[in-house]
């Protein structure tokens, strides 16, 4: 920014502090509850001695259900597992062309996906330390490819910053830590910095400022090739005679800040956001079926659990064939229940009141997302973008760019929405058809020229009306946990609860793992005992 | 714009931003605010108890909120809305008291319900002042 003009205001400077701190300061309250630590994977269990005969019967055929089933089968019980679903793999799914999608209230899409491409509706990035995951992955051969997270040359798009006009995130972040050096270095030389470091700490913190923020020799972030450098050319260093870059102008930095870029920043540092990241080549759906090539025989699919009961001799479940028609029963010694707690609150149990109450307690968060199947790799062919996610406030919340088959000629799908809170839920009243118009006009924002011009045909999941699960996670919050979290998870006599919403790893799949684990673990002791 | 103001929008953000779940990240996603009753039902209830508020039914239930007894008595259904309960998340942070309000005065005087005694200020206590995002 040019000396005496566009210099940020105390105000600014003390709103980004404030956004800086803020986030530090709920960093440090995660830590504390554990959230932001690592998983933790002991590795597959050691289960063993099974009494002969005893039984275990499994209610959903998510990761949670398969991953108890194939343990316990392996420790020697008589597993069998009932799925609402005609298909395993819970709300591990992807989308292909020729699929059918049948939400609540009826509405269906008929997939139009060419030959290859899909739509992960649900999960579709695996961060590096989810060991439990990883581990079953490579064990029933599911192969992975990098997920690309963090793309500098993906957009940021905030209404009320810029006109409302996208910039690309590596100028945004490199302006924002540009300014930010800039305003600290101005403090550290009016002495206005409240801290115990001694003079020559100072001194190397100033150089650490300069460095980072890229400011020049004088302190200050201005235009030239240092700020270059990180935000990126005018032209860009070439060959031979007009070889010598041009650096590029500086965004005011208020609007800087007003963009949130501050927050986009602190996204990619949470842990569990950060590269490398992971996804199944081929779709998500692959960890599903590789779980399914293990324990798919023994599941009795299209069944709808209605009633679970037990008592001193065992555990009965009471379903419904929701394709042929007609009610059963199932018994078993043991149960492990899956089943998303949505559902689960409104089957009728003898479980005892408190355990009923946790069930009852955990409200689930929203999400709605959008497959975009385009012509052609508009992107990345007129834009440079390979992967990556640009950013909007607007309700899709983001547009997010294919991980794979970079340079491909032919149609491949982008994520056109991935939405959650308010936005989410509009997206989600709506029907499919007028969900891909909003997707459309909201994510032209960032490709005008191409966006509606080489669109053609999109499919959507609502995860409200996703029959068997009627929301996306488990939303738990400090009081939740305190007063239901541990009745939620205790075995109780032969029932234990698994799946996600039994777990701090919310929302990830190795959360439902290490939940499984857990349990089966427990109730593997207590079949032992009896 | 006070300084108040933006410390209270950067608490906002920065309570947006960390990750306790795999969600869509930052920025927020913003749908036009709603005023009248029917808007606030569009918005925000018609992805579950569907554009004629009949409900549905999968693997567990909406429940209709249309011909609904239980709508007779508000402070059942301002509680529900508020609190939430099983699969009905809570609403009390996302909705202001001035939506609640109409959204409640519209579902007992549409779809079916005709309950004709207004719903007030009072009975809508427990929701926020203003929409969070
Ligand atoms: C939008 C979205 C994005 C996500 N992103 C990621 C991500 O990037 N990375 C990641 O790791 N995780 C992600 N997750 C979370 C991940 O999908 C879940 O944590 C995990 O798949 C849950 O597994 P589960 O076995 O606990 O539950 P589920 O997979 O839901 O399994 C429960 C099973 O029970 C069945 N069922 C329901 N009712 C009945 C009934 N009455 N009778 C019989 N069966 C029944 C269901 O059909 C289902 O198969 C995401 C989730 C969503 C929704
Ligand atoms: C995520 C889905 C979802 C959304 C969104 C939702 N609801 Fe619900 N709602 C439910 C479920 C599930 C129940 C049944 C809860 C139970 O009894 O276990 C319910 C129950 C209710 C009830 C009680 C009905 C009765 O007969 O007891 C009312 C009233 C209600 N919802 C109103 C609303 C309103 C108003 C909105 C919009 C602000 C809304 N709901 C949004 C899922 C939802």
């Amino acid at each position: 920014m040019e000396a005496g003009r566009g210099m940020p205001t105390r105000r600014q400077m003390l709103h980004a502090i404030g956004l800086m701190g803020g986030t530090a300061a709920i960093y440090q309250m995660m830590t504390t509850f554990g959230h932001a630590a690592e998983t933790r994977f002991p590795g597959p269990p050691n289960l063993s001695g099974a009494r002969k005969g005893s039984s275990v019967i499994v209610l959903g055929a998510g990761l949670a259900g398969m991953l108890a089933a194939y343990e316990l089968e392996k420790a020697g019980y008589k597993v069998q597992i009932l799925e609402y679903q005609g298909r395993p793999g819970g709300r591990n799914w992807s989308i292909y062309g020729g699929d059918k999608i049948t939400e609540m209230g009826g509405a269906t899409q008929n997939v139009g996906f060419a030959k290859g491409n899909y739509l992960n509706p649900g999960p579709w990035r695996i961060p590096h330390h989810h060991k439990t995951l990883l581990h079953y992955c490579k064990a029933f051969g599911v192969a992975l490819e990098p997920f690309i997270q963090f793309n500098h040359n993906a957009y940021v798009h905030n209404t009320d910053a810029f006109g409302g006009a996208p910039q690309r995130y590596r100028m945004l972040a490199a302006d924002f830590e540009g300014g930010v050096a800039e305003l600290l270095g101005k403090a550290i030389d009016q002495k206005a910095l409240d801290t115990k470091l001694t003079g020559e700490d100072v001194d190397r913190l100033k150089e650490a400022l300069r460095s980072w923020g890229m400011l020049d020799q004088d302190m200050r972030y201005t235009k030239g090739l240092r700020s270059s450098s990180h935000r990126g050319f005018d032209l860009p260093p070439g060959g031979g005679v007009n070889g010598a870059p041009k650096p590029s102008d500086l965004l005011p930095f208020d609007e800087v800040v007003k963009s949130g870029i501050a927050s986009n920043m602190a996204f990619f540092m949470n842990d569990e956001f950060q590269t490398t990241m992971f996804q199944p080549v081929g779709g998500m759906g692959k960890i599903g079926e590789g779980f399914a090539r293990q324990v798919g025989r023994l599941v009795t699919y299209n069944a709808k659990v209605t009633k679970l009961m037990q008592d001193k001799t065992g555990v009965s479940v009471s379903y419904a064939d929701t394709v042929k028609g007609g009610a059963m029963t199932a018994k078993a010694d043991f149960c492990v229940c899956t089943i998303p707690l949505t559902v689960l609150s409104q089957i009728e149990t003898n479980l005892s009141e408190k355990k009923q109450a946790a069930i009852a307690a955990v409200p689930y968060s929203n999400s709605v997302k959008i497959g975009l199947e385009m012509r052609r790799r508009f992107w990345e062919e007129d834009q440079d973008i390979f992967g990556g996610h640009s950013f909007t406030n607007q309700e899709i919340g983001l547009i997010s760019y294919p991980n794979n088959n970079f340079f491909q000629d032919g149609p491949a799908v982008l994520l056109g929405a991935f939405a959650s809170g308010p936005g989410g839920y509009r997206l989600a009243g709506m029907t499919p058809e007028q969900r891909i118009e909003a997707a459309l006009a909201q994510g032209s924002v960032f490709h005008p020229e191409q966006y509606r011009k080489e669109f053609l045909n999109g499919a959507s999941v609502s995860w409200n009306r996703t029959p068997w699960v009627m929301g996306c996670c488990a939303r738990w919050n400090e009081d939740t946990r305190r007063e239901h979290y541990q009745e939620l998870v205790a075995l109780e006599d032969r029932i234990v609860l698994a799946g996600e919403h039994a777990s701090y790893v919310g929302c990830w799949m190795e959360g439902s793992l290490l939940s499984s684990l857990d349990a089966i673990t427990r109730l593997h002791k207590r079949a032992l005992e009896a | 714009m006070t300084y108040r103001f933006l410390s209270a929008l950067a608490l906002i953000a920065a309570l947006a931003t960390p990750a306790l779940a795999d969600e869509p990240g930052p920025g927020g996603s913003k749908p036009p605010v709603a005023k009248t009753g029917e808007e606030v039902y569009r918005t925000y209830c018609q992805a579950c108890h569907m554009a004629d508020a009949k409900g549905a039914t999968g693997a567990g239930t909406f429940p209709a909120l249309a011909k609904n007894e239980r709508l007779g008595t508000t402070a059942y259904a301002a509680y529900i809305v508020a609190n939430g309960k099983g699969g009905m998340p809570w609403f009390k942070d996302m909705l202001s008291k001035d939506q609640a309000q109409a959204l409640l005065g519209y579902l007992r005087t549409h779809y079916g319900n005709n309950y004709k005694e207004p719903v007030t200020a009072a009975d809508v206590e427990a929701f926020g002042q203003k929409p969070t995002r």
